[in-house]
């Protein structure tokens, strides 16, 4: 699938970011170590993929014809997929998965305000209705940061490790390309740069409540909005895409 | 007029106001009642208008054009709720249904009526409220969250203190 216009391709990205983060915490369905907590990574699973299907949705309309919000989730193969590196990680322990949300929480909730100032009306809906449940999901972040940090040795242990390796793909997050800063002057895209500070601050101010050390920066992991992904994009893809690959237009 | 008796006035949210007045001047009456009847399939005693989520109603020719907006944004019930009112409309006599999702102005808890909220209480569901949450069961406040994500998308699980038992509680929204 070509997309060249720049707010479609934008919508998309926005899309992937959801759409792979969502299916990383379904795959921790029936896994999680409480009964709540299943329950609770899966409620959270669901607010990111019908955050994915509302942006696909949205895509699909402005290009028209026969693209549906589907031929975005099932009919891409790895290098169309735009979102960033860190949600694409493999789940790895829980408080690896843990960690990744509260970095990515951390920076969802000031992004999707931002968003609702979108001078695009439908980025600024979805973005209203977005914001509201990512003031949730930090809330449950954070407390989780605090209770594993701040909890077991070897929480703490598995905690700080998961930090350090998830450090070198938070730069990307900040990263903004020709087509963000175009879509940026035209008021409709957020400039993740100006972000940066007050991100840090919530993780700063987080990890050391949860006796935790911010990562030294160690260089910077991007690629993903050019298509360029970790090995493990393509796994998922094919676990996700299984059924429409075989049985294209598949309905249930 | 009195501070107190105008803090008696229950204040409505702008976007509810409105969404009262489509229905109060709407020209199909008629269709608005019918689908009073369709209720909410995760709390089946409040219906869509009351939830909220049913937005406007309007009629072009043999086409009935329905407006929903979604709870939240993933909520699978969304599609169940379609498909009852379509199915409730069909019963009516009313076969050709358009239904639009409308996402702004965005959903929020506090559209829900006294009446909802008094419906969804007896039902064993709480609803957010400004001074803490109390039990639907036994009425009282000493309570507590067992975890911010429940049943369903739009809840979470709390226990009341005072008699053990566990509940929803609507989210805050």
């Amino acid at each position: 699938m070509k997309l060249d216009d720049p707010l479609t391709r934008y919508v998309v990205r926005l899309g992937d970011d959801a759409l792979i983060m969502g299916h990383r915490l379904s795959e921790w369905m029936s896994r999680a170590p409480f009964l709540e907590e299943d329950i609770a990574l899966s409620n959270v699973a669901l607010d990111f993929v019908g955050r994915a299907r509302l942006f696909y949705q949205y895509a699909a309309e402005l290009m028209g014809g026969e693209v549906t919000e589907d031929s975005f989730a099932y009919q891409r193969d790895v290098r169309d997929f735009t979102n960033l590196l860190l949600c694409e990680l493999p789940r790895g322990d829980f408080a690896f998965t843990l960690c990744r949300q509260f970095l990515y929480d951390a920076f969802s909730l000031p992004f999707t305000q931002a968003l609702c100032q979108s001078a695009d009306p439908q980025l600024a809906a979805i973005a209203a209705k977005a914001e509201k449940e990512s003031q949730y999901h930090l809330r449950r972040s954070r407390d989780w940061m605090l209770r594993l940090g701040d909890g077991t040795a070897e929480s703490h242990e598995r905690c700080q490790n998961a930090l350090e390796q998830l450090w070198i793909y938070t730069d990307e997050i900040f990263e903004c390309d020709e087509l963000v800063d175009d879509l940026v002057a035209a008021g409709v895209a957020v400039d993740t740069r100006s972000l940066r500070s007050v991100w840090l601050e919530t993780v700063t101010e987080t990890l050391h409540a949860a006796t935790l050390v911010v990562p030294e920066a160690q260089g910077a992991v991007t690629g993903g909005r050019d298509g360029i992904h970790t090995d493990d994009l393509g796994f998922l893809l094919a676990e996700m895409q299984f059924m429409q690959r075989a049985y294209p237009g598949l309905k249930w | 007029m009195n501070r107190a008796k105008a803090d008696c006035i229950p204040l409505l949210p702008v976007e509810e106001l409105a969404r009262r007045r489509r229905r109060h001047e709407s020209s199909v009456g008629d269709i608005w009642t019918l689908l009073d009847d369709v209720m909410d399939p995760e709390i089946p005693v409040i219906s869509l208008y009351e939830l909220g989520v049913l937005q406007d109603i309007s009629r072009d020719g043999d086409t009935v054009k329905l407006v929903l907006t979604p709870t939240y944004i993933g909520c699978p019930a969304l599609g169940i709720m379609e498909e009852d009112a379509r199915a409730a409309l069909t019963a009516g006599g009313y076969a050709q249904v358009t239904v639009e999702t409308r996402l702004a102005p965005a959903w929020t808890t506090a559209w829900l009526t006294p009446e909802a909220r008094r419906k969804m209480a007896e039902y064993g569901v709480a609803s957010p409220e400004a001074g803490g949450t109390t039990c639907p069961q036994c009425g009282s406040a000493n309570t507590e969250v067992i975890s911010e994500f429940g049943s369903t998308a739009c809840k979470s699980l709390f226990r009341c203190v005072a008699c053990y038992e566990p509940f929803d509680v609507f989210k805050a929204l």
